[in-house]
C-alpha cells in the first residue's frame, strides 16, 4: 500500500466517524419526531404545553395531556440549582486560581474531581434518606420538594460550573490583573471588576450548560421530588412536590399503552429537547457575543 | 552628582527567585523630577529592580527581599506600608500595552474611580486631563465610549500612560514601554516622557540604548543582578569607569 493510500483511508476512516456522530443525533431527532410529533399536532401544541392537566389514563372521561405544570417544574428545579451552585461554584473558581496556595488547590480540585464521578443514582439516594428528612423536620411539608431536587442537582452542577469557570478564569491575562493592581486596585476589587467581566463569557457558558444539564438530569431528581404533576401553591412555595417532564418520561413509560399515552411522552420529550436546544443555542451566542465585544 | 532631592533610594536590595538570586546589593539614588534610564542585557534584573519600588514583587512566589526600598524616606517595605497607597503613588507602565478590556473611558477612570472619584462631572475632567497629558485626547477625544482593545499598539501604551497618569502618581516606572512598538510610536512616547519628567520622577527600563541616552538624566547599567555603574547619563554613555559599561554601550555584547 502506497503512503498516499494509506493516508486516503484514514482520512476516510476519520470522515466517517464524525460522519457517525452526526448521523445518531439525526436518527435519534428522527425518531423522536416521528413518534411525539403527530400526537403534539393532533392534540394542539398549545393545549399540551400549556395545560394544566396531566391524567393520561382518566378512568371516567376524556384523558388529558397537559404538562404546563411539569415544565415549570424542571425550570424551577434548574433554576433553583442555579441559584445555589453559581454562586457557590464561581466563589469557589475564584479561590482556586486567585488565592488558594498550590497545596489547597490541589486537594479542591481532587475533589471537585469525585464529586463528577458520584453517579446520580447515588445523589439521588442521599437526597432521599438525608435530605428530605432534613427538609420535612426543618421547614416542614413533605421534604419531597423543589428545594431537595434543586439542592441534589446544585450539587451535581458545581463540579461543571467550578471546572468551566476556573478554566475561563485561567484564561484571563495575567497583564489586566497586574494593571490593576499597579493602579493601587485591591486583590479583592481587581477580581470584582477586572477579572470576572473579562471572564463573564465562559462563566456564562457554564451557567447556561449547567441549567441544559440540569433540566436535562432524571433519576436524582426523581427521588427527591415527590412527582406529583401539579403546580406549586403558591408559586414560590419551593417545598411542595413538582414532577420533571424528565420523571414523567421516567415513571409512565414502562406501563404507558402504545398510542396517545406513549406518544404523549415521546411528545414531553420533544419538549424537553427544544427547551436544551435552545439553552444551548443562548450558550453559543453569549459566547460568541460576549467574545466580540471584549475584544 | 548633587544628593538633592532624591525620592526613591535603593539600600543594599537584594533579591532571591527561590534560590537564584536575582539582585545583588543594589544601592542606586532617584531624584526627583528626573528621569532615570536602566539598562543591561536581557535578564540582567532592572525589570525586577523596578518591580520592587511598587512592590508588584509581592505576587510572585518564591520571592525574597533583603535590603531597603526607601520612598520619601520611608522603607516600602516597612510591615505596615499601604501597598495600595504605595502603588497610587508610584505608577507603572509596562512592557506590552495592557489596556483592560473596556472602554476607552473606562480603562482612565478604572484608578480614580478605586481612589474615590465618582462624580461623572470629576470623572469626565480627569479622563480628559490624562489623555491630554499623554498626547492621546486629539485622537481619541470623540470616540470614549469605544473598546480600548480597538486602538492601534503605539495607541493603547500612550493609553496605558494615560491611565497611570490619571491616579495621579508622583513616580512613574516604565518597563521597557517601546519594545513593542514601532519607530513612530517610541518617539511619541519619548517625547511624553520628556514632557511628563516636569511633574513626575520617571524610572524608564529599556533595551535600546540610544533611548535611555536621548530621554534620561541619570543611567544605571546592570549586568547579571548587580549594578555595574550609575552616573549622569552623559558621562555613562561618553566615558564610562567601567570596562564591561563601555563593552555593552559600544555593543561588544548584549
Amino acid at each position: 500500500m502506497t503512503r498516499q493510500t494509506r493516508e486516503r483511508m484514514i482520512e476516510a476512516l476519520l470522515f466517517a466517524s464524525a460522519v457517525t456522530a452526526v448521523v445518531i443525533v439525526l436518527l435519534i431527532m428522527v425518531f423522536l419526531f416521528k413518534e411525539g410529533a403527530p400526537f403534539l399536532l393532533k392534540f394542539g401544541i398549545h393545549t399540551f404545553c400549556l395545560g394544566m392537566e396531566w391524567n393520561p389514563i382518566a378512568m371516567d372521561g376524556e384523558p388529558s395531556y397537559g404538562i404546563f405544570p411539569m415544565i415549570v417544574g424542571s425550570v424551577y428545579i434548574a433554576a433553583g440549582s442555579l441559584v445555589l451552585a453559581v454562586p457557590l461554584g464561581i466563589s469557589c473558581a475564584v479561590f482556586l486560581v486567585e488565592i488558594a496556595p498550590l497545596w489547597a488547590e490541589a486537594l479542591i480540585r481532587r475533589g471537585v474531581e469525585l464529586l463528577v464521578g458520584i453517579p446520580s443514582v447515588v445523589l439521588g439516594f442521599f437526597g432521599l434518606v438525608l435530605l428530605v428528612p432534613l427538609i420535612r423536620d426543618s421547614a416542614g411539608g413533605f421534604g419531597f420538594s423543589i428545594l431537595a431536587g434543586s439542592v441534589i442537582l446544585a450539587i451535581m452542577a458545581l463540579p461543571h460550573i467550578i471546572s468551566i469557570s476556573a478554566d475561563a478564569i485561567t484564561a484571563v491575562p495575567e497583564t489586566y490583573k497586574q494593571a490593576s493592581l499597579a493602579l493601587g486596585a485591591t486583590r479583592w476589587h481587581t477580581i470584582r471588576n477586572v477579572i470576572l467581566p473579562a471572564a463573564r463569557s465562559g462563566i456564562v457558558a457554564a451557567v447556561i450548560l449547567g441549567m441544559g444539564n440540569s433540566i436535562g438530569e432524571t433519576m436524582a431528581v426523581l427521588m427527591v421530588t415527590g412527582n406529583s404533576p401539579i403546580l406549586p401553591a403558591p408559586f414560590y412555595d419551593v417545598l411542595d412536590p413538582v414532577r420533571t417532564m424528565t420523571a414523567n418520561i421516567v415513571i409512565e413509560m414502562n406501563y404507558a399503552a402504545p398510542g396517545d399515552h406513549r406518544q404523549a411522552l415521546f411528545a414531553t420529550g420533544i419538549v424537553l429537547f427544544v427547551m436544551v436546544a435552545i439553552l444551548n443555542a443562548i450558550s453559543h451566542r453569549a459566547l460568541k457575543s460576549k467574545m466580540e465585544a471584549g475584544r | 552628582m548633587g544628593t538633592k532631592d532624591i525620592e526613591i533610594e535603593s539600600r543594599n536590595l537584594n533579591l532571591w527567585y527561590g534560590d537564584a538570586q536575582a539582585l545583588k546589593d543594589i544601592s542606586i539614588p532617584i531624584q526627583k523630577n528626573m528621569v532615570t534610564a536602566l539598562i543591561g542585557p536581557s535578564g540582567c534584573g532592572k525589570s525586577t529592580f523596578i518591580r520592587c519600588i511598587n512592590r508588584m514583587n509581592d505576587l510572585i512566589k518564591g520571592c525574597r527581599i533583603t535590603g531597603k526600598v526607601l520612598f520619601e524616606g520611608r522603607d516600602v517595605y516597612e510591615n505596615d506600608m499601604d501597598v495600595v497607597i504605595l502603588r497610587k503613588r508610584i505608577g507603572m507602565v509596562f512592557q506590552k500595552p495592557n489596556p483592560f478590556p473596556m472602554s476607552i473611558y473606562d480603562n482612565i477612570a478604572y484608578g480614580p474611580r478605586i481612589h474615590g472619584t465618582q462624580t461623572k462631572r470629576e470623572l469626565d475632567k480627569v479622563v480628559e486631563d490624562s489623555l491630554k497629558a499623554a498626547a492621546l485626547w486629539d485622537e481619541v477625544g470623540g470616540i470614549l465610549d469605544k473598546p480600548a482593545l480597538d486602538l492601534s499598539g503605539g495607541q493603547q501604551q500612550r493609553l496605558c500612560i494615560a491611565r497611570t497618569l490619571a491616579v495621579k502618581p508622583d513616580v512613574i516606572l516604565f518597563d521597557e514601554p517601546c519594545s513593542a512598538l514601532d519607530p513612530i510610536s517610541t518617539a511619541r512616547i519619548e517625547d511624553l516622557i520628556s514632557e511628563l519628567k516636569r511633574d513626575y520622577t520617571i524610572i524608564i527600563v529599556t533595551h535600546n540604548m540610544q533611548q535611555a541616552a536621548r530621554v534620561s538624566d541619570h543611567t544605571a547599567f546592570f549586568l547579571l543582578g548587580e549594578m555595574i555603574e550609575f552616573g549622569e547619563t552623559k558621562q555613562i554613555f561618553e566615558s564610562p569607569v567601567v570596562e564591561s559599561t563601555e563593552n555593552y554601550i559600544t555593543g561588544r555584547f548584549g
